[in-house]
């Protein structure tokens, strides 16, 4: 996802500060990447979420117990702590006698596919009902608005319990599981993105360009997806971002009231268990506090993931760095006086 | 004209998404395969009924509950009954009506949120109003503070804070919302017993909303700060008391909206955090309706949740009628 955004604001900011034809060879070979000033607070939420990542989806390749395999009893300490100190089982054990280390990298993963699949699904119905509205407008924009804004009123997390109740009930361990709690999630969330892209389509729908597009005889549907389309990406990234987070937070409040994907763990799952084993109140801080803290580690290095592509996609957000400021206008000091000095004539001969 | 054009086109809409939501309540617990009456009476059946006796009660309850009618019977009873605040008996805690679970519940969870919202709004409004007009390195502060509370989710919050405080200090007891010898009364002892119960779940809310609001109220005032208005009234030469005045007005609107929203989610806000510190609120009730299948707590509680969100946005929406001009003058309202 951070390529198709990067391409496209390298594009944008890339194009006028380097003038073709320059002898600046270092500044060539500079990755395009290299030009986008992350910024700290990029890297660091990049940081986080790339560390959970790990723990998710590497951690399970090099650690040498599963997530369903009894090594003890419940909530034994980790080995660290006791006399003689071992390092077999860094975070003890859970309520069931698993490796909680173990676990939490299955829940992890499992949160994190429930966050990916749900929030890809929310982004795409909202941004098909978003552009479809925006783009076509008429009595369609008010019939899918209408519907839009009524799901909207409705608390989601109200919705998601009655169908998670009703899902639990039916014997479909496919619907059951972690597939069908990502779909019920997906399928709730997606009114804010659509009411959001309705309002930017719009917009851009009385652009000139795609005043062009229909004189050259291009269909609606192509229109749509062509022309109006590469304008929303920025945003549908961010709103993906967005998703993502709200799904791995509504996975785990749903697990917690114990309406959690049946027979899977999840990271509100390993919640929902040590509250119900009285894992705070005897103190076992091991079996509550790593999936505590993973979750706080997803929440909020995807929040703020999000307000630095906000800065990165909107110039105007960028607030107070001057540092930044006179280091470019230092740049294109130095590139101009290059050209003064040898003019890219010469240099094409 | 415009007015109550907005006004009669925003009631419409509400009282759409309130038939859409009541149906929605009414019709998925009824999806689920299997009569809730079963369950019910192959509980009691445990305790050694015989299987003529059960026959009877499965009539009974079938009758009592309505369920031997078609369903667009059921519906119509169920209306009904909501109008006149009856949602029927708990399964579980046959035959206590469910209004009656309700209205045990309903005090503890408003004594914990509405408290921490009200709080956590002036509080939070006032920390991000400052931080946008000091700017600087108090800016910074303020801003990554409110942000990291503003993006733990508030559960979180709820179990660091009682594993900290509650089990590693001792400063607070554990969980419940009273000491086991007393009960519920209105008595000064109770209360400045109940108290000690209400600071942990009150911290972790109000925590959580003074970072939110901090962090909205911030870029709130920081847009105000750069716009048009602003830079022109600066070179009237308007003193900055006066333009303070200006830009907190302006940016207080919003934020006006976000109070009563939020009173609006007061109900299903903090359902977790009732679980972390067992608070018998609204949230453990629910989750002691899934638990045991209770239908028809289950669907009274996410029927209030649900209006009480609504009748919010809608009271939002009309005050907006009111108070902002560009509303009015606009043809048709947002959509």
């Amino acid at each position: 996802m951070t390529n198709i955004s990067s391409s496209a604001v390298v594009a944008e900011a890339g194009g006028p500060l380097v003038p073709e034809g320059l002898p600046t060879e270092p500044q060539k070979a500079k990755p395009a990447w290299r030009s986008l000033n992350f910024g700290p607070r990029m890297w660091i939420s990049l940081g986080i979420i790339g560390f959970v990542a790990a723990l998710a989806f590497i951690g399970p390749l090099f650690y040498p117990f599963g997530p369903e395999e009894k090594v003890g009893s419940l909530y034994d300490q980790p080995t660290w702590m006791n006399t003689p100190p071992t390092f077999e089982h860094i975070l003890g054990t859970e309520n069931f006698g698993y490796d909680v280390l173990a676990v939490l990298m299955a829940s992890a993963r499992n949160s994190i596919i429930i966050g990916l699949l749900a929030g890809t699904i929310a982004v795409v119905i909202g941004v098909a009902i978003g552009v479809i509205a925006g783009y076509v407008g008429g009595w369609v924009e008010e019939l899918l608005m209408g519907f839009t804004n009524i799901v909207l009123a409705i608390p989601s997390i109200v919705i998601l319990i009655l169908i998670s109740i009703s899902l639990q009930s039916t014997g479909v361990p496919f619907l059951k599981g972690v597939v069908g709690l990502a779909l019920v999630i997906g399928v709730t969330s997606w009114p804010w993105t659509a009411r959001a892209v309705r309002a930017q389509a719009s917009s851009v729908a009385t652009r000139e360009h795609i005043d062009v597009a229909k004189l050259s005889g291009a269909r609606t549907p192509s229109i749509m997806v062509r022309d109006v389309l590469p304008y929303l990406a920025s945003y549908a990234v961010m709103a993906w971002v967005l998703q993502l987070a709200s799904a791995i937070l509504a996975e785990s409040t749903l697990s917690m009231l114990g309406l959690g994907p049946a027979g899977a763990n999840s990271l509100g799952k390993q919640l929902f268990w040590a509250l119900a084993f009285q894992a705070v109140a005897t103190g076992a801080w091991w079996a509550f506090l790593p999936p505590t803290i993973v979750l706080t580690m997803i929440s909020f290095g995807l929040l703020y993931l999000q307000s630095s592509l906000d800065e990165v996609f909107n110039p105007r957000l960028r607030r107070g760095k001057k540092k930044n400021l006179a280091k470019a206008a230092a740049r294109r000091e130095e590139t101009a006086r290059k050209l003064a000095e040898n003019p890219p004539v010469e240099v094409n001969a | 004209m415009g007015l109550r054009r907005y006004l009669a086109n925003k009631t419409v809409w509400y009282l759409g998404a309130l038939v859409v939501a009541v149906v929605l309540n009414f019709v998925l617990p009824r999806l689920i395969p299997g009569n809730p009456v079963d369950v019910l009476v192959s509980k009691m059946g445990q305790g050694g009924l015989s299987s003529e006796a059960q026959q009877r009660t499965y009539e009974a309850f079938m009758r009592e509950f309505g369920l031997d009618k078609p369903i667009w019977d059921q519906f119509v009873l169920y209306i009904t009954g909501v109008f006149h605040g009856n949602f029927g008996a708990s399964f579980s805690f046959y035959p206590t009506p469910v209004s009656s679970l309700i209205a045990q519940s309903v005090p503890y969870t408003l004594a914990l949120q509405l408290p921490a919202i009200v709080l956590g709004w002036i509080i939070g409004n006032l920390l991000g109003a400052i931080a946008a007009y000091k700017g600087g390195s108090w800016d910074k502060s303020v801003f990554t503070t409110a942000l990291l509370f503003n993006s733990t989710p508030y559960y979180c919050l709820s179990i660091i804070l009682l594993y900290v405080f509650g089990v590693v200090l001792g400063w607070f007891p554990v969980g419940g919302a009273y000491s086991l010898g007393s009960s519920p009364e209105w008595s000064w002892a109770f209360f400045s017993d109940a108290i000690t119960y209400w600071y942990l779940p009150f911290a972790s809310l109000v925590l959580i909303n003074i970072g939110g609001q901090a962090v909205g109220m911030r870029s709130m005032a920081i847009y105000e700060l750069g716009s048009d208005y602003v830079n022109y009234s600066r070179s009237l030469g308007i003193g900055d008391r006066k333009m303070t005045g200006y830009i907190f007005r302006n940016a207080m609107l919003p934020q006006i909206t976000g109070l009563a929203l939020s009173i609006g989610t007061m109900v299903g806000g903090a359902l977790i955090t009732e679980l972390v510190f067992s608070y018998p609120g609204m949230g453990s009730l629910l989750f002691g309706a899934i638990s045991s299948n209770d239908y028809p707590v289950i669907q009274a509680v996410t029927l209030i949740i649900t209006v009480a969100v609504l009748v919010a946005n809608y009271m939002v929406e009309i005050l907006y009628g009111f108070i902002d001009p560009r509303i009015r003058a606009s043809k048709s309202g947002e959509k």
